[in-house]
């Protein structure tokens, strides 16, 4: 036994989420790079989660840490408290699985010597072998199963782990007294089997869940998670989101978002609202003017002093409106719990049935009572029980392998039911950031392409960043400058061969956004950014409606910026929605008996995308889109919405048959048993053929998604 | 048939043994990062 190290007392663990980890090379940055610093002891980086354990002495905090990653080059957050302990689903079921596994191997290596012709004391004894492996084994790999049984029992349903457990249940107590008095067959392969097919079903479908909770984890980072407040002697400090209170003031730094609403004490600059109300326009605020926590400062650094924080911003009217919602949803039956609705009094009335009959054709109670038992074995939903959560496992992952995460088991269920789609405008069928205009950089000379990439480069400004990101993707080199720097509110300055070069706001711009681009001796140069459509949104919009899906925009921007973006991509469209007209927009339509996708990104989507039949939010998306959609698609183009659909109405299809193929299949064996011809063997037969087929037609999905 | 005495003991024993090793392994955080396993044998040490 090696006893575990105890940390020494100043020690301390953070957890931060780093996005941007993706390879050895990073782990091993990551993992050298940090302990370098002071007060850093040690860091581990959990590629599947995107995180890193750092373990600091009390001299430093999460903030620190924050800024050494920066530094090594990886954008990190602070793992909120909420979050961090969040548990995997797959977790708590691996070790039923395991146990189940063993034991079933084994007592099946037994019964197959019991089969092949054991008699008299040996099969005895294996029969009791069996027990002793197989009764444990049952209670520990049951329990997950039994715990949702008895649950959907007390409250009056029943569910899929109904007939499981029932089936499992009596099999066992069965074979316990058939082992004591010394009979012929026990059944407690079949039942160790069952159990071991169904968590292996389980197991996949929550490792898939898990997954794609990580993959949106690790996106989730989007609003500010703090902010440096100025102290009373001038100083500045950081602190947390949820410790900030009413009267602070807030240092925002151009690109950062408001942790908290609150009035501008100084400076002035213009603030981008679109992830909060949808609104595409920045908007400028002055001294004096309210700011919105989530929005994001894009020109020059404000103080800002804290009116509300925490759960009095505006964010917390939108948090209960999607409460509401959510719990709408959580009112969805799943396909299989459907089913169970109907199978499960179907089995025990036949089971019923069988012993009467047996009664009434004079048979004894033992072999009236062992033949219904047996019909009710073979008619345990093995096949059933692994139609639905096999298929949805293979074509999530399918889907992942194209860049769309799918969260929650029903909602390829739902998606696959849609009839009607509300697409927020915004950031859903645009891209949502400002993106210089391709014709104007195509018009740059090439020395003037790489003095714009080599000035932006050393900006953080949103619009830099963006400048700096598609010169880079045109294969620009950067040129060499001296002296840059950057003047907040302005622009950036350098000097290149011996000429003034700048990139700064222009004099002259107007409402647009652009940035002008000065090389001393040559014309300015204006770029002018806009929010673009995402790429293939009308080939996208156009798969859905073959879909027959009916498309249309609900936003909270201006009408006239909702009118151009309605005109090219030829939706009817409603504008000036605010949240909670959003979600009214879908209770009705669901009212009149529609089907309702919603696809949106911003906070202000939130109580319509949980108040939707099935919801998409782009990887863009703020963390309350994020959170309240089912699906979340990576990549920029909006094809993954027709792509996504067609997975889930393929993915419905096979786990229709695979219904059939698991309802066939008790056709044929039912009578058998009803008949009292089943034993042992060939229930096993019986349950690992069929369950092999529904496997085996559910990896027909392994291509959905292309 | 005596030798079952010895072969079933001994059978039910390894896997025992196996379903105690993947236990232990659970339990030391073995599963907890699949991914960063697979990339860190990739992973030079230059000290």
């Amino acid at each position: 036994m090696t006893a575990l190290r105890k940390p020494a007392p100043a020690r301390e663990r953070t957890i931060l989420a780093v996005p941007a980890i993706h390879c050895a090379g990073c782990m091993s940055k990551i993992e050298h790079g940090l302990p370098a610093r002071l007060g850093i002891l040690s860091a581990r980086v959990n590629l599947s989660a995107r995180t890193v354990t750092v373990d600091h002495d009390a001299t430093i905090d999460g903030h620190d840490i924050v800024q050494a990653l920066a530094e090594l080059g990886y954008e990190a957050q602070a793992r909120r408290d909420e979050v961090a302990p969040r548990l995997s689903a797959a977790r708590p079921l691996l070790a039923p699985l395991a146990v189940a596994g063993f034991a079933a191997m084994n007592v099946m290596l037994l019964s197959v010597s019991v089969w092949s012709g054991a008699e008299g004391s040996t099969r005895d004894l294996f029969h009791w072998i069996s027990a002793g492996i197989g009764i444990p084994a049952i209670a520990f790999a049951g329990l997950p199963f039994f715990k949702s049984a008895w649950q959907a029992v007390r409250r009056g349903t029943t569910n899929m782990d109904v007939p499981i457990s029932l089936g499992v249940l009596i099999a066992t107590g069965l074979s316990l007294y058939e082992t004591a008095r010394r009979g012929e067959h026990a059944w407690f392969d079949g039942a160790l089997m069952l159990l071991t097919f169904l968590l292996v079903g389980r197991v996949l479908d929550a490792m898939m869940r898990d997954r794609a909770r990580a993959g949106v984890d690790a996106l989730l980072s989007q609003a500010a998670q703090g902010a440096m407040v100025v102290g009373v002697r001038g100083g500045l400090s950081w602190v947390e989101a949820a410790k900030l209170a009413a009267g602070m003031v807030m240092r925002v730094a151009a690109g950062e978002r408001l942790a908290a609403d609150g009035d501008i004490v100084s400076g002035a600059s213009r603030f981008d609202q679109s992830l909060l109300t949808g609104e595409s326009a920045p908007i400028s605020l002055q001294q004096g003017d309210r700011a919105l926590a989530g929005t994001l400062n894009l020109e020059a650094p404000v103080d800002v002093r804290v009116s509300h924080a925490g759960h009095d911003t505006t964010l917390a009217e939108i948090a209960r409106l999607m409460e509401a919602s959510t719990q709408n949803r959580s009112r969805y039956v799943r396909i299989a719990d459907r089913a169970a609705r109907l199978y499960a009094p179907a089995v025990h009335t036949l089971a019923a049935l069988t012993i009467v009959g047996w009664l009434l054709a004079g048979a004894g109670l033992y072999q009236a009572l062992v033949t219904g038992v047996a019909v009710l074995i073979i008619t345990c939903p093995c096949a059933l029980g692994l139609a639905v959560p096999v298929a949805q496992v293979v074509a999530s992952g399918s889907l992942m392998r194209a860049g769309i995460m799918v969260k929650d088991g029903s909602a390829l269920e739902r998606l696959a039911t849609v009839d009607r789609a509300l697409l927020d405008k915004t950031g859903t069928l645009t891209l949502g950031q400002p993106l210089p205009d391709p014709a104007a950089l195509l018009a740059l000379a090439p020395d003037e392409a790489a003095v714009a990439l080599a000035l932006a480069s050393h900006s953080r400004h949103p619009l830099s960043r963006a400048l700096a990101a598609a010169l880079t993707k045109w294969n620009i080199a950067p040129a060499a400058l001296t002296g840059v720097s950057e003047r907040a509110g302005e622009g950036l300055s350098a000097r290149w061969e011996g000429l003034e070069v700048a990139l700064s706001r222009p004099q002259s711009a107007g409402a647009a956004i652009a940035a002008a681009l000065t090389v001393e001796g040559w014309p300015v140069r204006l770029i002018p950014f806009s929010d673009r459509l995402r790429p293939d949104a009308d080939v996208a919009l156009a798969g859905l409606r073959r879909l027959g899906i009916e498309c249309s925009i609900l936003s909270g921007d201006r009408p006239a910026a909702v009118a151009e973006i309605a005109l090219a991509v030829g939706l009817t469209a409603q504008a000036n929605a605010r949240p909670g007209d959003k979600q009214a927009v879908v209770a009705r339509l669901r009212a009149s008996g529609r089907k309702v996708l919603v696809v949106g990104d911003g906070l202000n989507d939130g109580p319509a995308l949980a108040a939707a039949d099935a919801s998409f939010a782009p990887a863009s998306a703020s963390d309350v889109g994020l959170q309240a959609a089912d699906l979340v698609f990576v990549q920029d183009s909006l094809l993954a919405l027709p792509r996504a659909v067609r997975a889930a109405r393929r993915t419905m299809a096979v786990v229709r048959q695979n219904f059939a193929l698991a309802i066939g299949y008790n056709l044929l064996a039912v009578p058998l048993a009803i008949a009292g011809l089943v034993t042992p063997m060939v229930a096993a037969i019986a349950m690992s053929a069929s369950s092999l087929i529904v496997v085996g037609n559910s990896l027909r999905l392994a291509r959905a998604a292309e | 048939m005596t030798i079952l005495l010895l072969l079933i003991p001994a059978a039910l024993a390894i896997g025992g043994l196996g379903l105690a090793a993947f236990f232990w392994a659970l339990r030391n955080g073995q599963f907890d990062d699949p991914e960063g396993n697979a990339a860190r044998i990739l992973m030079e040490d230059e000290e």
